[in-house]
């Protein structure tokens, strides 16, 4: 296994992006991103890393040019944030429907306005439903590791999908951590080389985004959404491998604490770690509480999700992005469907906090599971949530 | 003439590389420099285009006109599309994960995905220095929406979107030079060309794509559909742009300007407004006033060839 580092997790990933000896990275610095990209640069200016550097005008252009260069068969990486994914928003739909395997890092941020460079999930909620494998991290470790995983994911031709790797901005991007970086020999083993399942080259001519008709748009869809489903085993598969590998085995639902528990706390990234904490002081206190922690956005891990829950009676869902007049938060109102046919529903509370980067401590976390107990006194609808800690 | 080496058409390949059967109007032009650029640079070609016209009417999942490789994104990232894949083939070929073999990077689009939403990109791709040929099929309006105007619209010619009415006389606007806004970015080679001159426009489009750089083809490409004119004339109104000096043709090589069809006695630009319909409205004045432009134009692109 390779050596035990204490580096900057922006660095780290960088490092794994040099690591998976990508051939060509296009981005535009925008906080919280920028040290990964800077970083990238730095490789391919010191020889380091053998890929074209491509400094674009734009992230509209980046997520282009990485259309672009994963046509032609070559491993392609973004990385952005915020108002850079907003500005690539097009391509970003565009991508998967023509099966590119393209591999972002988005260092969540709020979206404007107003603006704020601080990290909470309105960016990843306003593509959720783009066609992408989605995944949160939760630490360092966890971020590196999973920038292998994503090309392994993206590329492997039974998928042949992009991949949105979510890392927390500032709380996780901007922290150092102890990582164990994997050695040269370990990649090998776990990430092959990428070979399209097409390409553009003159010596094999095809059609690339060619237009749909409303008799074939329909199928077009199905079969792309279809693609989407059948990636899970192979994400499973490249789970199981790493764990192998190197001795950390990742799952689509992670929970802690969970046997016996009356409550969970259901949360996506770097918040995870705090959540533990006002998990332990309330089973201190005696409470029947645990944590369920999704690592899978997408495609949405049903099964392990029902199953980690199983017996529950209420789920405290954080939920760091709005979804304005509507049925609370998006992660919440998944949440809310993926049980609805379930024996005994749960009730579910939906806390909206942490927006913009406002320290959400274990303390709040232990107030929400208090006020969730009085509210479960009654009937919680989905209107009911709760945008946590507003001054009054 | 004289630039011509030969005139003689069988000397264009008989290959299509756009080939026939697609839904272009009938007596498009742009269809037709879509194909003569195909055919002026053959198989070794990677082309990426642009949402627009040429790209609605050769590309109907599942069918194709293109028998080279192509991609289609969306409307205003040409450029940057073809320059991931100049970047990815070029590091691929140096990681030894593809033979070397030399190909020509195009990116193509309208006048609307070029001089208007998809500039930033164009100007990225000339900046970064992307060995790549960018061809501009310019039929100076937005016509696979409906001929709406675009800023690369000729002052006074009606469009859905820049109508004659009773105040206005369509488009209010001077025509933007796309050419000189590509000389301005320091490029190796720049052109414009029409394809009512084949050979002119394959000789260039064969320059453009030799040159190690970013190089950019500007095509004049007569829309009978959006003009008003009939179908059957369209090579005779691109050689009236051509004739009247509305559209010169010439090249700029490293900075260096030259007219490759040079029309010592300019007809008047009545000749070319008067058989389109987008023009039919326009007053005697209106007509002075083009032609005013349109000489004042001429001598300063003249002058820049004499130095
Ligand atoms: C972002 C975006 N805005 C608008 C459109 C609609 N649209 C498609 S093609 C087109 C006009 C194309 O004009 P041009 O580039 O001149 O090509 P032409 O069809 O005239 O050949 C427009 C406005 C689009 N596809 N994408
Ligand atoms: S509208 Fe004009 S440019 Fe488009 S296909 Fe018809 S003739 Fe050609
Ligand atoms: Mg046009």
């Amino acid at each position: 296994m390779g050596e035990r580092v204490g580096i900057e997790v922006s660095l780290a990933a960088a490092e794994a992006v040099k690591m998976a000896n990508v051939d060509v990275v296009a981005a535009y610095p925008i906080t919280p991103q920028t040290h990964i990209v800077e970083h990238l640069s730095e490789l391919v200016a010191d020889g380091e890393l053998d890929a074209e550097f491509i400094p674009v005008e734009s992230e509209h252009s980046a997520m282009s040019v990485c259309c672009g260069s994963s046509a032609v068969g070559a491993r392609t990486f973004t990385c952005t944030s915020s108002q850079g994914l907003a500005l690539m928003n097009e391509i970003v739909f565009i991508a998967p429907s023509m099966r590119l395997p393209i591999v972002m890092i988005l260092a969540n941020r709020s979206l404007s306005g107003p603006l704020s460079i601080w990290n909470d999930h309105t960016d990843v909620m306003s593509i959720r439903d783009s066609g992408w494998i989605q995944i949160f991290t939760e630490n360092g470790q966890d971020a590196f590791d999973h920038v292998m995983f994503s090309f392994r994911v993206a590329e492997n031709p039974a998928v042949s999908l992009p991949v949105i790797m979510n890392m927390d901005g500032f709380v996780l991007t901007h922290v150092i951590e102890p990582i164990e970086f994997w050695d040269e020999e370990t990649v090998k083993r776990y990430l092959p080389d990428f070979e399209p399942v097409n390409r553009l080259h003159p010596d094999n001519p095809v059609t690339m985004g060619a237009f749909g008709l409303p008799g074939i748009f329909t199928e077009a869809k199905k079969a792309q959404d279809q693609a989407l489903i059948n990636s899970k085993p192979v994400i499973l598969k490249a789970w199981k491998d790493m764990g192998d590998l190197v001795g950390r085995y990742y799952k689509p639902v992670e929970t802690y604490q969970v046997e016996g528990a009356e409550t969970v706390f259901l949360s996506m990234g770097s918040v995870g770690e705090t959540v533990s904490i006002a998990v332990e002081e309330l089973r201190a206190q005696g409470k029947s509480v645990g944590q369920v922690k999704l690592r899978l956005w997408r495609p949405f891990p049903f099964e392990e999700f029902r199953e980690a829950v199983r017996g529950v009676k209420q789920i405290i869902v954080i939920d760091r992005a709005i979804t304005y007049g509507g049925p609370g938060g998006p992660v919440a109102s998944e949440i809310r469907s993926a049980l609805y046919l379930e024996e005994n529903m749960p009730t579910i509370t939906n806390f909206l906090c942490g927006l913009a980067g406002r320290d959400v401590t274990a303390e709040d976390y232990i107030a929400m599971f208090e006020k969730t107990e009085q509210m479960a006194k009654g009937k919680v609808r989905q209107e009911d949530y709760i945008i946590y800690g507003v001054r009054e | 003439m004289e630039t011509f080496n030969v005139y003689a058409s069988r000397l264009i390949t008989k290959k299509e590389y756009f080939s026939p059967g697609h839904r272009a109007c009938q007596g498009c032009a742009e269809a037709l420099a879509v194909r003569l650029v195909a055919k002026a640079l053959g198989q070794n070609v990677i082309v990426s285009s642009a949402t627009g016209c040429m790209e609605i009417v050769s590309s109907p999942l599942p069918f194709t006109n293109w028998r080279v490789p192509w991609i289609h994104v969306a409307f205003e990232n040409t450029s940057a599309v073809a320059s991931g894949v100049e970047a990815g083939t070029k590091a691929l070929i140096r990681k030894g994960k593809l033979p070397d073999k030399r190909t020509v990077f195009l990116g193509m689009g309208g006048d609307g995905a070029t001089a208007d939403i998809g500039l930033q990109s164009l100007s990225g791709a000339f900046e970064r220095g992307h060995n790549f040929t960018y061809v501009c099929y310019d039929n100076e309006a937005y016509m696979n929406t409906g001929i709406q105007r675009s800023s690369s619209t000729p002052f006074g010619a009606a469009t859905t979107t820049s109508p004659a009415g009773k105040l206005k006389p369509g488009q209010i606007t001077w025509k933007k030079n796309m050419a000189e806004i590509a000389v301005a970015h320091n490029i190796p080679y720049v052109a414009t060309t029409c394809p009512s001159y084949p050979f002119d426009l394959i000789q260039k489009v064969k320059k453009a794509a030799s040159i190690n750089g970013p190089a950019y083809i500007h095509i004049l490409s007569v829309c009978p559909t959006g003009w008003r004119v009939p179908p059957n004339k369209a090579i005779w109104i691109g050689r009236l742009a051509v004739e009247t000096g509305v559209f010169p043709l010439y090249e700029v090589e490293n900075g260096k300007y030259r007219i490759t069809v040079d029309v010592p006695d300019l007809k008047p630009v009545l000749d070319y407004l008067k058989p389109q319909g987008r023009f039919r409205h326009l007053t005697p004045e209106l007509v002075d006033e083009i032609q005013e432009r349109v000489t004042h134009e001429y001598n300063g692109l003249k002058a820049k060839t004499a130095l």
